[in-house]
C-alpha cells in the first residue's frame, strides 16, 4: 500500500488521486506492484481516455468524410474537433495547421519526403543533432538517397548540453532545414529551441522540432516558438498509439506536395489527372485513425484539465528526487546530466549490462527501458551500448523511485 | 527472486566478468561476427580448425552477462571436439535453452555438457534466449563459412 507520506509534496498535484485514473497501475506483475517508469516509449491511458475510444466504437462509429448519415456525421464531427483540440493544445494557428499523420516518426517522414523532396537539390544541407531518436535520422538518409544531400549534425557537450555555438558555425547558406528534437528520449536534455529557431530563422532556414518528449513534460506554443514544423504522437500524451500529428506552417503546408495518394486527399480524379485537397486533408491519405482521434483528444482533455504546468513542476520535482536518490549508488553513471532536462535519467551501473539490470528490475516489478533507445548515434558519442532509462509521467510518484533505488540494490546483490 | 537465481548462477556471473578464450588467436582458420540489434550487442568467434577437429576456439564482443558467459563457456566446450560432436552439441544446446526439461534429455551423452546446463535457466526469460544462443549461432555461420553477419532478429 501507498502511504501518505509518497503523495507528491507540490500540494496541487494530487498524485494519489491521479494514480486512481489509470486502471493498469492497478495491475500486479510477478505478483509484485507494477512500477512503471517507461513512460518515454509510451505513456498509459487514463480511463476517461478508454472509454472515449470505446465510446467511438460502441456509440458513434462509422467512416469519416463520407457518409451523408448521422453516425459518419458525428465521427466526422468528432475527428474535426480533436483536430481543434490539438491546435488550441499546441497553440496553431489555424486548424488547417494541424496534420493528423500515425505518429512522429510518420510526421517526420512526411516533412522529409514531402517538403524535403520537393524545395531540397543535390548538395543541399540540412542539420540535425547528436541527441536525434532514429525517426529524425533515418527519414533524412533516405532523402539523401534519392536527392544527394548533406547531414551536418550538431555536437553535444559530456553532460548531453547541446552546443548552441556549434550550431551556429554549422549554420550556412547552404542549410535548407534545421531539424532537431526539442527533448532527447534517451537523456532528457531539452534542447534551446527558441534560440535554434531565432538563429536558422536570421538566415531564411525553417525549422522542425521533434517534440515527441517534449509535448508531454509541458506547455507548448508553437506561435511563440515560431517553430516551421513539430511532431509528435499521441501515445506518448496518454493517448492511443496509431495517431500523431504534423504541425506545420500554413503557407509552409500550402505549398507542399502530398505525401501519400489515395482517398480523402483529393478534390477531383480522372485518370488523366487529380486535383488534390486543401491543407490539411491533402496530407491525410485513407481511412485515419477515427476512434484515436477520439482518444487523444480526451487525453488532451485531461492533461489541460490538469495543466501542462503543474504536470511539468511535479515531474521536475521527480526528477530532483530521483537524481538525489540515485546519486546515492555507489557504482552508478549518469548518462545526461544536461542544465535543462525533463523527467528522464539515463544511467549504467558499473561492472553491470544494461540487459541484466532491466531483466533483474523487471522481476521486481519495475518497467524501465534498457539498451541503445533508438538513439544509437547518441549512445556510440558516449562509447557505450545502451543505459538504463527510468521516464516519468504524470502518474509517477516517489514511491516508484524508491523503489526503482531499492530493486538495483537487487541488482548488486546478484552482481556483487 | 528464485528464477533469477536460476538464471544468474555464481558460474554464470563468473563467466561473464572474466570470461575464458577471449581474444583473437594466432592461427584463424574461420570467424563469423554475430549482432543483437535489439541492444546492441556484439560478437565475434574465432575458430582454428585441423582436419575437422577443433584447435582452438575464442571469441571477442560486448554484451550482457548471458550473452558473454554463453559464448565463453561454448568456447570452453568446443576446443578438442569434433565437427559432427559440434554439430550435435549446437542443437543440444538449442533445445537446452528453448525446450522443456524433458525435450533436452537423452540424445547427446556428455559429462562435459552438463557444465551448459546452467544456462537453462533463460527458458524462464523467452527475452533472453537471443543471448544465450548468439554466440552458438555466429559459431555455426563461422563453421558455413558464412561472410554475413549473424543477427538475432
Ligand atoms: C524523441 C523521439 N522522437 C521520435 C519518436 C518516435 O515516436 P513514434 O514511435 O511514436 O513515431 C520517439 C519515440 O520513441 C521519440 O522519443
Amino acid at each position: 500500500m501507498r502511504s501518505v507520506a509518497t503523495i507528491s509534496e507540490n500540494s496541487a498535484f494530487d498524485v494519489a488521486r491521479l494514480r486512481a485514473d489509470f486502471p493498469i497501475l492497478a495491475e500486479r506483475v510477478y505478483d509484485k506492484p507494477l512500477v512503471f517508469l517507461d513512460s518515454a516509449a509510451s505513456a498509459q491511458k487514463p480511463q476517461c481516455v478508454i472509454d472515449a475510444v470505446s465510446h467511438c466504437y460502441s456509440r458513434e462509429y462509422a467512416n469519416i468524410h463520407r457518409g451523408v448519415y448521422y453516425l459518419s456525421e458525428r465521427a466526422t464531427q468528432a475527428y474535426e474537433d480533436a483536430r481543434v483540440k490539438v491546435q488550441r493544445f499546441i497553440n496553431a494557428a489555424s486548424e488547417r495547421e494541424i496534420i493528423f499523420t500515425k505518429s512522429t516518426t510518420e510526421a517526420i517522414n512526411l516533412v522529409a519526403a514531402s517538403y524535403g523532396g520537393a524545395t531540397l537539390k543535390e548538395g543541399d544541407e540540412i542539420i540535425l543533432s547528436h541527441l536525434e531518436h532514429h525517426a529524425n535520422i533515418v527519414p533524412w538518409q533516405l532523402l539523401r538517397q534519392r536527392i544527394g544531400i548533406e547531414i551536418k549534425v550538431v555536437p553535444i557537450d559530456e553532460r548531453g548540453n547541446f552546443l548552441l555555438e556549434e550550431f551556429e558555425k554549422l549554420l550556412s547558406p547552404r542549410t535548407r532545414l534545421v531539424a532537431v528534437s526539442h527533448t532527447s528520449n534517451a537523456l532528457g536534455t531539452i534542447t534551446p529551441a527558441a534560440e535554434i529557431v531565432r538563429l536558422a530563422h536570421a538566415q531564411g532556414t525553417p525549422v522542425l522540432l521533434d517534440g515527441a518528449q517534449s509535448v508531454v513534460h509541458g506547455p507548448i506554443d508553437v506561435q511563440a516558438l515560431d517553430v516551421d514544423f513539430f511532431a509528435f504522437s499521441g501515445h506518448k500524451l496518454y493517448g492511443p498509439s496509431g495517431i500523431g500529428v504534423l504541425y506545420g506552417k500554413a503557407d509552409l503546408l500550402a505549398a507542399m506536395p502530398p505525401y501519400q495518394g489515395g482517398g480523402d486527399m483529393i478534390k477531383r480524379v480522372t485518370f488523366e489527372k487529380t486535383e488534390f485537397a486543401d491543407i490539411p486533408g491533402r496530407f491525410e491519405a485513407g481511412t485515419p485513425h477515427i476512434a484515436g482521434a477520439y482518444g487523444f483528444a480526451a487525453a488532451i482533455d485531461y492533461v489541460s484539465a490538469i495543466g501542462m504546468e503543474a504536470i511539468n513542476a511535479h515531474e521536475r520535482e521527480l526528477l530532483d528526487y530521483a537524481t538525489a536518490r540515485l546519486q546515492e549508488i555507489n557504482s552508478l553513471r549518469f548518462i545526461g546530466t544536461a542544465d535543462d532536462k525533463a523527467g528522464i535519467v539515463s544511467f549504467e551501473l558499473d561492472g553491470v549490462h544494461a540487459h541484466d539490470i532491466g531483466t533483474i528490475l523487471d522481476r521486481e516489478g519495475i518497467a524501465v527501458r534498457v539498451g541503445h533507445h533508438c538513439a544509437q548515434p547518441l549512445m556510440d558519442r558516449f562509447g557505450i551500448t545502451g543505459t538504463v532509462r527510468a521516464s516519468f509521467g504524470l502518474y509517477n510518484d516517489k514511491a516508484d523511485i524508491d523503489a526503482l533505488v531499492r530493486a538495483l540494490g537487487a541488482v548488486r546483490e546478484i552482481f556483487g | 527472486m528464485s528464477a533469477l537465481r536460476e538464471l544468474y548462477q555464481e558460474v554464470i556471473l563468473d563467466h561473464g566478468k572474466a570470461p575464458r578464450n577471449f581474444g583473437k588467436p594466432e592461427h584463424v582458420t574461420c570467424e563469423s561476427n554475430g549482432h543483437n540489434p535489439l541492444c546492441g550487442d556484439t560478437v565475434t568467434i574465432y575458430l582454428h580448425l585441423d582436419d575437422g577437429i577443433v584447435e582452438e576456439a575464442t571469441f571477442e564482443g560486448r554484451g550482457c552477462a548471458i550473452s558473454i558467459a554463453s559464448a565463453s563457456m561454448m568456447t570452453e566446450i568446443l576446443k578438442g571436439k569434433q565437427l559432427g560432436e559440434v554439430s550435435a552439441m549446437f542443437e543440444r544446446f538449442h533445445n537446452l535453452v528453448t525446450e522443456d526439461e524433458a525435450a533436452c534429455e537423452g540424445g547427446f551423452d556428455s559429462e562435459e555438457f552438463e557444465k551448459l546446463m546452467v544456462l537453462s535457466g533463460v527458458r524462464e526469460f523467452p527475452m533472453r534466449v537471443k543471448c544465450a544462443t548468439l554466440a552458438w549461432h555466429t559459431m555455426k555461420a563461422a563453421l558455413q563459412g558464412g561472410a554475413e553477419e549473424v543477427t538475432t532478429e
